[in-house]
């Protein structure tokens, strides 16, 4: 089920090294924004076919690899990126996905584009909150602060049950495909997506932002801090400025599982998710935004194949609901044993065994 | 005003259990430099152990005996097993394989024993104002407490264990086995966190008890500073008030909320800890 | 001294990853020899102690101590055979106190407490008796450099070596600690290998030296010729 989706992967920056150089080196010179951008374009063209030749629950697990991989990405250019390590995700997912969904409950006529902006706001606001707070702590102390508040958010959906509803959350209907499509895109597909096109957009600019002053910042303060400082990078704001950006991700992430899931609540966004978001991360490789597709797929799709397993082996409830979790767990502690540096490492020594194989002069 | 003397001794009782867990996150983090998730999985493993073993034989106190036994071995293996040889690649991927550890564990519980809830008994009678659990909570964490002290202070086994956390190579040089003091130290924190499994357990034991109890675990331990036992221990009471009179005059669900702003608020003046020691440790 | 050397160096190699540190280094040092390790800085001097106690793994030869191959032995055992090392810097805990640090050292002899051992070395260094108590980190730089050897003394070993015990010391304290470790071998027999940047201070106390460069002992001979030779002098020791 995940090999067309691993052939886009890896199709997507097949232009590059299959060309000669010339075509390469001019790929090069373009600004890295349109570079980017063309990527997604191509990505996104790649997800429209799949979404479209398979069913509506493939798309649906389309979509939700899409708003991991967002929220997994943000996660990324925080941890892999600035080094700062947060155990708390899951929580800006919570309070993007709570965003969305007062949004369609209490302004139905707002478009789909403004909530997201909205939510994209309300959780910059919360990332710069968070940020600012915990900017003097670093390492454990940092990864502590932020478990907590993966904890503690869900508990004010209990506080403020009459506007969050509790523990069983809030329902919402978000508007399907338009008139014009319908018959041609389900309601799944259409909502596929919008996930992807808001997902690669995202993308996009993460991807710039990383790979511009904001990302060489980011990276020299995660390498030493000190030496960052007296090379006169600001380290508070920088440390703040990942901290925002990755909530916003994680934000946007969230609206959008709201907004595919139709329903949120406090126990979707529990202690496990911030854990298994970073774990997941760690297992797919720290460090690029390939080691965040990985880990999406890895988060998604796991508990699919861990559900279809045990329910072949018809192994009785107690295994079956817990088999998921065992299955990602081993699977993690097996990779870092054998692979330390995750899926996309175990794939880059792949691709360089192959390149020298063919004794292709890769630049 | 009776209130607030019942939050009081309600706080302290929990607290007693938070610093129990606490420390045994400071002993792994002394000497591994490791934040150990793992630790409410090795509780788990503890008091389900209670749990069968007082089925079996009828008997709190074999079980209590095995909770502890049990989180001693489990530690050692998990060290010798698991962590040591991923502790040497990267630290990160050491923190995350405890993670992986937990998720494995909460699963294998789970399968095992079923995700729903077991009634665990407690030592003594829970009823009334500081009722003996509470009273037998805090004095068995003071003791614990006063044994590793003990054992750290004045054994030859805690002088290795301290030169190993505190300068591995200068150990070896002095025959001390640094590997085998990681080992016995996983086990001693072990130990320690089965006692907090037991006094935070009852009276209902699941997969997730522990979540809740671990993050005031940790938080004790960041508050108190992660490198100091006495500063794990303080940081558990601290706690245990706070959670106690946030949950009495707020509402239990923000008693996480508050602890973040503890955490928030103790950070900010210290960054490491209320008594963490400032040493040209390189940071 | 034509008799079988205490420690025996045979054709030794060792790598820092694909970097050659140790290239075929052969060295003999006899019972109550005192020698001196010299070289530039990355001359190899510190791969070698390391090599030699087990905390750098050799790639090919051997070490003998007394006959007894100690190549392949964890560095926690080598103590147990009588090769104390003291590391550059010292490696005294500075989280301990000063008694801790020194009964550390007569732990794999006996989990007693050895008094006989720690009256020796507090006779030796008057400056840790008072400062017993203290933490470790409260010590002068000369005093750290005390304790470190007073915690290797501790172990009673057969042999000393030295990492560049003068390092970051006044010229006044590294003179005094090189004449202690002489007296400390005219006294009581210890073999002493000194490992040192500070080439004319070694070559003064020691009666043999060896010269490394780039990993390869490039010139030997007895304290007094190296110290003659303006030509050794030049091209490897600087003065």
């Amino acid at each position: 089920m995940t090999s067309p989706t691993r052939e886009r992967a890896e199709r997507a920056p097949a232009p590059v090294p299959t060309t000669p150089t010339t075509p390469a080196d001019r790929w090069r010179a373009l600004p890295s924004p349109l570079r980017h951008l063309l990527l997604a374009v191509l990505a996104l063209t790649g997800v429209c076919g799949l979404v479209l030749v398979t069913g509506d629950l493939a798309a649906l697990r389309f979509a939700a690899v899409g708003y991991t991989l967002l929220a997994l990405a943000g996660l990324q250019l925080l941890v892999g990126g600035s080094g700062q390590i947060s155990l708390g995700h899951g929580a800006f997912l919570m309070i993007g996905a709570y965003g969305m969904a007062l949004l369609v409950l209490h302004q139905p006529m707002l478009p789909l584009a403004a909530n997201l902006a909205i939510v994209v706001a309300v959780s910059a606001v919360a990332g710069v909150a968070v940020g600012t707070a915990t900017a003097r702590l670093h390492g454990p102390y940092l990864a502590g602060a932020t478990l907590i508040l993966a904890v503690g958010l869900p508990g004010l959906a209990h506080r403020y049950h009459e506007v969050l509803g509790g523990s069983n959350g809030l329902n919402i209907r978000a508007a399907g495909a338009p008139p014009f499509l319908e018959g041609i895109v389900s309601t799944s597909d259409w909502r596929a997506l919008v996930v992807w096109t808001t997902v690669l957009l995202a993308l996009t600019v993460l991807a710039t932002i990383s790979s511009g002053r904001l990302g060489r910042r980011m990276r020299a303060v995660r390498d030493d801090e000190t030496a960052a400082a007296m090379a006169g990078v600001p380290v508070g704001s920088t440390k703040v400025a990942a901290f925002v950006i990755a909530s916003t991700a994680g934000g946007l992430a969230g609206g959008l599982q709201a907004y595919v899931l139709g329903t949120v609540t406090p126990g979707s966004f529990t202690l496990a998710l911030s854990l298994s978001l970073l774990a997941a991360l760690v297992l797919g490789g720290i460090g690029g935004m390939w080691g965040a597709l990985w880990a999406a797929l890895a988060l998604v799709y796991f508990e699919v194949w861990a559900a279809d397993l045990a329910g072949a082996l018809d192994l009785g409830r107690d295994v079956e609901n817990n088999l998921p979790v065992v299955f990602f767990g081993v699977v993690l502690i097996l990779v870092l044993r054998f692979w330390p540096l995750g899926i996309q490492g175990l794939v880059q020594r792949l691709l360089e065994r192959r390149g020298s194989s063919a004794s292709a002069p890769t630049p | 005003m009776t209130h607030f003397v019942n939050l009081t001794l309600n706080g302290l009782a929990s607290g007693a259990a938070y610093a129990a867990l606490a420390l045994s996150l400071v002993i792994i983090y002394q000497a591994t430099r490791l934040v150990n998730f793992a630790q409410p999985a090795l509780a788990l493993i503890s008091v389900y152990t209670a749990y069968t073993v007082t089925q079996l034989t009828g008997s709190y106190w074999i079980g209590f005996a095995a909770a502890l036994s049990a989180g001693l071995v489990a530690g050692a293996l998990v060290e010798r097993v698991i962590i040591r040889p991923i502790a040497r690649t990267s630290e990160l991927n050491a923190v995350i394989v405890t993670l992986g550890l937990l998720l494995v564990v909460q699963g294998a519980v789970g399968m095992v024993w079923g995700n729903e809830q077991h009634a665990l008994g407690y030592a003594f009678s829970y009823v009334g104002r500081f009722s003996p659990a509470d009273a037998f909570a805090l004095a068995s964490v003071a003791a614990v407490a006063g044994l590793l002290f003990a054992l750290y202070r004045f054994t030859p086994l805690g002088l290795r264990m301290r030169a190993a956390a505190f300068h591995p190579e200068a150990a070896r040089l002095s025959g001390v086995r640094v590997g085998l003091m990681l080992t016995v130290g996983w086990g001693v924190a072990a130990f320690i966190g089965a006692l907090a499994g037991m006094l935070a357990g009852p009276p209902f034991i699941s997969p997730n008890a522990f979540d809740a109890v671990f993050v005031f675990g940790i938080t004790a331990a960041v508050v108190g500073g992660l490198d100091s036992p006495f500063g794990a221990l303080l940081g558990g009471m601290l706690m245990g008030l706070a959670m106690s009179y946030v949950s009495g005059y707020v509402g239990p669900e923000v008693a996480t909320l508050a602890a973040l702003a503890v955490v928030v608020l103790v950070l900010s003046v210290r960054p490491d800890g209320i008594l963490s020691r400032p040493t040209a440790r390189k940071v | 001294m034509s008799t079988e050397p205490l420690l025996r160096v045979d054709d030794l190699h060792a790598h820092h990853g694909a970097v050659r540190a140790l290239d075929d280094v052969s060295l003999a040092v006899p019972a109550q020899g005192m020698c001196a390790v010299l070289g530039a800085n990355g001359a190899g001097k510190t791969t070698l102690l390391r090599t030699l106690t087990g905390l750098h793994p050799a790639t090919s030869g051997r070490v003998l101590l007394d006959g007894e191959d100690l190549t392949r032995l964890p560095a926690e055992r080598v103590i147990t055979r009588g090769l104390a090392h003291v590391p550059e810097g010292g490696g005294v805990i500075v989280e301990l106190t000063v008694e801790e640090n020194l009964r550390l050292g007569a732990l794999w002899r006996s989990s007693r407490r050895d008094t006989a051992a720690m009256d020796e070395v507090m006779d030796l260094f008057p400056p840790l008796v008072e400062r017993r108590h203290r933490l470790a980190s409260t010590l002068s730089g000369g005093e750290r450099q005390m304790l470190a050897i007073g915690r290797a003394l501790m172990a009673r070993p057969r042999v000393l070596l030295l990492d560049e015990p003068s390092l970051g010391l006044a010229p006044l304290v590294t003179q005094k600690i090189l004449t202690l470790l002489r007296d400390l071998r005219d006294s009581t027999g210890l073999t002493v290998v000194l490992v040192e940047q500070n080439a004319a201070g070694a070559l003064s106390v020691t009666d043999h030296g060896f010269v490394l460069n780039q990993g390869r002992v490039v010139t030997e001979g007895s304290s007094a010729e190296l110290l003659a030779d303006d030509r050794t002098r030049h091209a490897y020791l600087g003065f």
